[in-house]
């Protein structure tokens, strides 16, 4: 039993993967759980799609992938935000459009040079075994600026989280707070895309946040959660992945996906919500009957 | 302290000649407003008119803004500069949100105070005593949806007290709850008042909230009225402010706004449809029901078209 998980820790390339796969899984708990609270999930889904454009311009222009990509991520975001602040857009379609567009650059680009297409392939499903140090570092790096960040600024990104109409009059800098996250974010998914890929990027944000959210009522103790389950995720989805041979991205995700039933199947039968009745109610006049 | 105007002294607000504007549609129209330390004043009007704008002007939150509020007679020029206690409509939080009721309040403290991660014992502590002032003490550890109308309502408050304000700002409190709620909280806000606090409201509830205000301002894009409602509760002076059809019925000293013609909204909505005889019942004086649209604006539900700051964003009248 013991052997099965020593075992393929002789090997370099294994021993750099879990660890990039844990600090993802960590780092993609940790934002996560803001973006499933701002109900931002399809801007995680939309963001890696516009990365991957940006990925290709840079790798066309011959500049570095993590500065090109990360770039082109970070602007994304903020042209979502100005987007979606115009009447009769909505955010979902503001992500639609700008992301989109994005992914088709990169697209558009491949299809004319079918010189790189292997990278690619790399870039959309995740490529644990072509980690590099370089890689090892970036993560390890954002992971610590996320971290940092979340702790310097976790006042302001709870109030702005749970309301950000109302934080800016009680002096919080809501601009710079969403500004400093959209780059957080945009890092995040830089620093994830050469792991899970892409498209899979999306589930390592929200399924942990979403199974911590099941599991408590604290905002607090859901970051922390959120964060374990991401690198417990990343690290035994890393030796699932080699022990059956299948893609790393999707091996994490699964696990995941998995933990995320065994949960809420536990939450329903205990009982706490019944999850096949409607959503509860909202109004004041139904909550009171919980008055004391 | 009691909440009449204090004579000699200077307003703890004032508006100089105040404009206003989202996009080309101008909301508030050179606004010249007092008001005095120790108010309770409710500000009416009908949707869109200006109502919520008037209140974020006096913390620095619009945008695009001409013309000076001074709060304690210093300018507002951010949300940093004034000493004000903001309290949100209860219908625009995320109940389902993981917070506990001590995080939320000690939220108004954060926009001091922020770089350290964690709560200290001196939050909760001040936390816990604004709560227990409130009434609603060893509620602390409660997740938010786990509290009744009026104890959501106190939070709220708590979050805005919390800094200890010279100035209290209350965004339609009573839209959206029950009867009792608005009650409990109409006599919070009264106590409070008693103590010495500033409080100014909107709301779009002439009956049942503006008429017991000592003091309530007619908004629509500029101040068309201001007093007791007792003396500007006059047809002349609400038909201005709503651009509607409205009588004023006085009995007992109490005093009820109507719609002038019921009759002619009742026949236009049984016309289309039956049993929505109630549909008009909390829409006193609100215009447009009985302007355009008679077939299709009959939702039973009264908060539907409650003036929300959003859609006074949205879609400012023209």
């Amino acid at each position: 039993m013991i052997e099965a998980f020593t075992e393929p820790l002789r090997y370099e390339f294994f021993r750099m993967g879990l660890a990039v796969s844990i600090l993802v899984g960590l780092l993609c708990g940790l934002i996560g759980v803001y973006v499933v609270l701002r109900r931002m999930s399809y801007i995680g889904h939309g963001l890696s799609h516009a990365v991957f454009g940006g990925a290709v311009v840079a790798y066309v222009a011959s500049v570095d992938f993590y500065l090109g990509a990360g770039a082109w991520g970070f602007f994304s975001a903020l042209i979502i935000n100005a987007v979606a602040r115009r009447r009769r857009i909505g955010a979902d379609a503001a992500i639609g459009i700008v992301t989109t567009a994005s992914f088709a650059v990169g697209v558009a680009l491949i299809s004319r040079t079918r010189s790189f297409t292997t990278n690619f392939e790399a870039a959309l499903f995740g490529n644990i075994l072509g980690v590099t140090p370089l890689d090892l570092g970036v993560v390890t790096g954002v992971t610590l600026l996320v971290a940092a960040f979340i702790l310097l600024f976790y006042k302001r990104l709870l109030f702005v989280t749970f309301d950000p109409e109302v934080a800016p009059i009680f002096g919080i800098r809501a601009g710079l707070v969403d500004s400093l996250f959209a780059l957080a974010l945009a890092a995040t998914i830089v620093a994830s895309i050469n792991v899970v890929g892409v498209t899979l990027i999306a589930a390592t944000l929200i399924i942990p946040a979403t199974t911590a959210r099941l599991m408590t009522e604290s905002f607090g103790r859901m970051l922390v959660l959120s964060a374990f389950l991401g690198a417990f995720s990343g690290g035994l989805g890393i030796y699932l992945s080699y022990w059956l041979d299948i893609s790393s991205g999707a091996t994490i995700v699964l696990l995941e996906s998995a933990i995320f039933v065994l949960v809420f199947v536990v939450d329903a039968l205990l009982g706490r919500r019944n999850v096949w009745a409607p959503a509860p109610p909202t109004r004041r006049s139904e909550t009171a009957a919980y008055d004391d | 302290m009691t909440h009449a105007a204090r004579a000699g002294e200077p307003p703890l607000v004032r508006f100089a000649a105040v404009s206003c504007s989202y996009g080309r549609a101008t909301v508030l129209d050179s606004v010249d407003l007092e008001i005095p330390r120790g108010a309770l004043v409710g500000v009416v009007g009908p949707s869109g008119a200006g109502k919520t704008t008037l209140l974020r002007a006096i913390v620095g939150g619009v945008p695009r803004m001409r013309g000076v509020v001074t709060v304690d007679g210093r300018p507002v020029t951010g949300p940093r500069s004034a000493r004000v206690g903001w309290v949100p409509q209860l219908e625009t939080v995320d109940w389902d949100f993981p917070a506990t009721v001590r995080e939320v309040v000690c939220m108004g403290r954060w926009g001091r105070a922020p770089w350290r991660a964690w709560m200290t014992r001196e939050d909760r502590a001040a936390a816990d005593a604004v709560l227990d002032r409130l009434g609603v003490g060893g509620l602390g550890d409660r997740q938010i949806r786990q509290l009744s109308g009026g104890q959501q309502q106190r939070v709220f408050l708590a979050r805005a007290l919390i800094s200890d304000p010279v100035l209290l700002l209350l965004d339609e409190p009573t839209s959206g709850v029950d009867i009792r709620t608005r009650d409990e909280v109409l006599h919070l806000l009264a106590d409070l008042n008693r103590t010495g606090m500033t409080i100014v409201m909107t709301t779009h509830e002439l009956n049942s909230v503006a008429a017991h205000l000592p003091w309530v301002v007619c908004v629509n894009r500029r101040i068309v009225a201001e007093g007791d409602p007792e003396r500007i509760f006059t047809a002349e002076i609400l038909n201005a402010t709503y651009e509607a059809d409205l009588r004023i019925v006085r009995q007992d000293g109490a005093i009820l706004v109507a719609d002038a013609a019921p009759h002619r909204l009742r026949s236009a909505l049984r016309h289309s449809h039956d049993g929505y005889e109630h549909a008009h019942h909390e829409h006193e004086g609100d215009p447009h029901i009985h302007d355009h649209d008679h077939a299709h604006r009959h939702e039973p539900v009264p908060h539907a078209h409650a003036d929300g700051s959003v859609h006074v964003h949205e879609e400012p009248r023209s």
